[in-house]
């Protein structure tokens, strides 16, 4: 587009605008309900969701492996029975987290640049734990019992131990999933209402009018969805934060070499925001591009993620290095042991890939052109994406394969149904996410008005 | 004016009168204006929140952040009794002599269910305070009405209003500078 082109040398002088001037109600309303409505579905959408598709098949065609054979299909043995289920586990969930920090947090802080990117955002969060949830269940090897977990009367007159950091994931998940659906639903009916008025065929009118339950933006109606939003917003901050917490509780609260360290919860955290943005940025930079959509996700808001990913990057690369200090200064063999076997064990290229992908490549960040070059952003991102991986596969694998005695040690490799789960939860992540840009609005319609009508606005 | 006559006699027999704004400055204008003429059984609609909007027409104060609290309140009461009862009274495990009530180990999933029951009682709360869902509502027999949510504002005084008469009601929405002024339908 030629006012990118003009708007990047502006916006190297300047922040630049988080909507391109000259919308009105109108047209923001028409330019993202007709992406959903009238437009005709893109040739990449098909070719997509193809292969999302695909890999979603893959999916299930391991999970009925799994489920009719056993856990025996993966990868995972004495020492390391926490394989790819977990680290994958860890990963999707980390992912998650972006979602409701753009939402909720940046709503706090009453950050505007927010506005275009939380729609998405918020459905990459709910697939992503959606994704994430699948793993510890088939973990437990017999899925079929997963209601063990919750506190029910069984005629068994057993309960779950409440005292175990395993427990607590299963209160965190699932919460952090049922709040992350209401979250993004509530933003959802003013927007649906508008698919219903806009909507020319009668099953779309019928369909969006039965989700959108009537919203008829009253002004009363509007005064306590505003409070309503507040309260969600404010509620879901702490329940982030809280939710990697005790995942990270999980690894902190065992004695393993590698895991029993104070440092995890933060750094857990600042981890899971840190890829996050970069799968924010990874979908948001193809989307905008194809939806043509550069007017309301402009570079500003990659700029802005850019920062939020390098900031959150260095907090991690602070968790590594005290991490190492941490193991030199206790002075305990074990701890200076696992250290050693990360740099030069049997998986050291593991180690040196993920500080190359997490610690070295985001550091050109620091350059202001590369904070505005689409291209360069994606590449990043990527990388963040498979280092944050390799991160929990070090963290989960090689503190496991190793631990207190030579006699207990193992080597971990994971299986192709392994791989098969894995690549087909990337299916099924995107799979979702191509049904969601195709039938509801990509971006919140309601807030772009808010946003056109503030900057209408003299100063 | 044999239809208006007739209505005049009967305010019952439409919903209200609605009149169409363009921006939503001039809603809030209006609203403002018909909140001093006397008019209370009113409301106005707008394609996004409008600052002010719900207070220019008389409302104020919604009970949902106090039902909130409440559900937040039941939240963790309720999920510290429920592992209280569970590793105390159900089931209790001697595990080394170590203390049934163990409380710091029940602070997370208190917390959680805090959070979880509150979030509940926010959507639900919203739900339930704003009617919805609300299959059916009059002022959708306006056919301007599908704008309300792209880029149209709309007042509308109800018939319900002890101040409502059809002539001067809309003479008075009509003297708003609105953009035109519809009978709304039961």
């Amino acid at each position: 587009m030629k006012s990118e082109q003009l708007n990047k040398s502006s916006e190297i002088a300047a922040a630049g605008p988080v909507i391109e001037p000259g919308h009105t109600f109108a047209s923001v309303t028409d330019k993202i309900s007709a992406i959903v409505l009238t437009q005709k579905t893109p040739r990449f959408w098909y070719v997509g969701f193809g292969i999302s598709f695909m890999l979603l098949m893959v999916l299930l065609y391991s999970i009925a492996a799994v489920l009719t054979i056993g856990v025996g299909l993966f990868g995972i043995m004495i020492p390391v029975a926490w394989g790819f289920d977990i680290v994958n586990f860890v990963w999707w969930i980390g992912i998650g987290h972006a979602g409701t920090l753009i939402s909720a947090i940046l709503l706090l802080l009453r950050q505007k640049w927010r506005q275009s990117i939380n729609r998405f955002a918020e459905a990459m969060t709910l697939f992503a734990v959606a994704c994430a949830g699948l793993f510890p269940l088939l973990h437990l090897g017999r899925p079929w019992f997963a209601y063990w977990l919750f506190p029910y009367p069984s005629t068994m007159g057993i309960q779950p131990q409440f005292r175990s950091p395993l427990v607590w994931d299963v209160f965190a998940v699932s919460t952090y999933f049922t709040i992350s659906l209401l979250f993004w639903y509530v933003g959802l009916i003013p927007d649906l209402a508008t698919l219903r008025d806009q909507a020319r065929q009668r099953f779309a009118r019928f369909a969006y009018g039965i989700l959108a339950m009537g919203w008829r933006g009253s002004a009363i109606h509007w005064h306590r969805y505003e409070m309503a939003y507040l309260l969600l917003a404010g509620l879901a901050t702490p329940l982030v934060v809280s939710v990697h917490t005790v995942v990270s509780f999980d690894f902190a609260v065992a004695l393993v070499p590698g895991w029993h360290a104070t440092i995890f919860p933060p750094y857990f955290v600042a981890g899971a925001i840190y890829s996050g943005f970069a799968m924010v940025l990874t979908l948001a930079i193809p989307l905008r591009k194809m939806y043509g959509l550069e007017d309301f996700i402009t570079l500003r808001h990659l700029k802005n993620m850019a920062e939020v990913m390098l900031a959150t990057g260095l907090i991690v690369a602070y968790g590594y290095l005290m991490e190492t200090f941490m193991a030199w200064y206790s002075g305990n063999i074990y701890e200076q042991y696992l250290m050693w076997n990360r740099m030069f064990g049997p998986y050291w290229y593991m180690y040196w890939a993920l500080l190359l992908f997490n610690i070295a490549v985001p550091q050109v960040l620091w350059i202001r052109v590369v904070r505005t070059n689409v291209v360069a952003l994606f590449v990043i991102a990527i990388c963040v994406n498979v280092g944050m991986w390799l991160e929990r596969y070090v963290i989960v694998v090689v503190s496991l394969a190793r631990d207190f005695m030579p006699s207990a040690w193992g080597r971990y490799s994971a299986t192709p149904w392994d791989y098969g789960v894995f690549i087909g939860s990337i299916g099924l992540f995107f799979a979702a996410l191509f049904l969601f840009v195709r039938f509801l609005p990509m971006i919140s319609i309601f807030e772009m008005r808010e946003l056109v009508h503030d900057t209408e606005e003299p100063k | 004016m044999n239809s208006a006559e007739a209505r005049k006699s009967q305010p019952l027999a439409i919903y209200g009168l609605m009149a169409e704004f363009d921006g939503p400055e001039a809603l809030l204008e209006a609203a403002r204006r018909s909140f001093t003429e006397g008019y209370r059984r009113m409301d106005a609609y707008s394609p996004f929140p409008v600052d002010g909007l719900a207070e220019a027409i008389g409302f104020h104060k919604t009970w949902l952040p106090l039902l909130v609290l409440i559900g937040g309140i039941i939240g963790c009461a309720g999920g510290f009794y429920l592992q209280y009862w569970a590793s105390v009274i159900d089931y209790p495990l001697n595990i080394g002599g170590r203390p049934l009530n163990s409380w710091p180990m029940f602070i997370p999933v208190t917390f959680e269910l805090t959070i979880l029951v509150a979030g509940l009682t926010a959507v639900l709360g919203l739900l339930a305070l704003n009617g919805l869902p609300m299959p059916y509502h009059p002022v959708f027999n306006v056919e301007r009405f599908q704008f309300a949510t792209r880029n149209r504002f709309f007042l509308c005084i109800e018939s319900a209003d002890p101040k409502f008469d059809y002539e001067a009601t809309r003479r008075f929405l009509e003297s708003c500078g609105p953009q035109g002024v519809y009978e709304v339908e039961r």
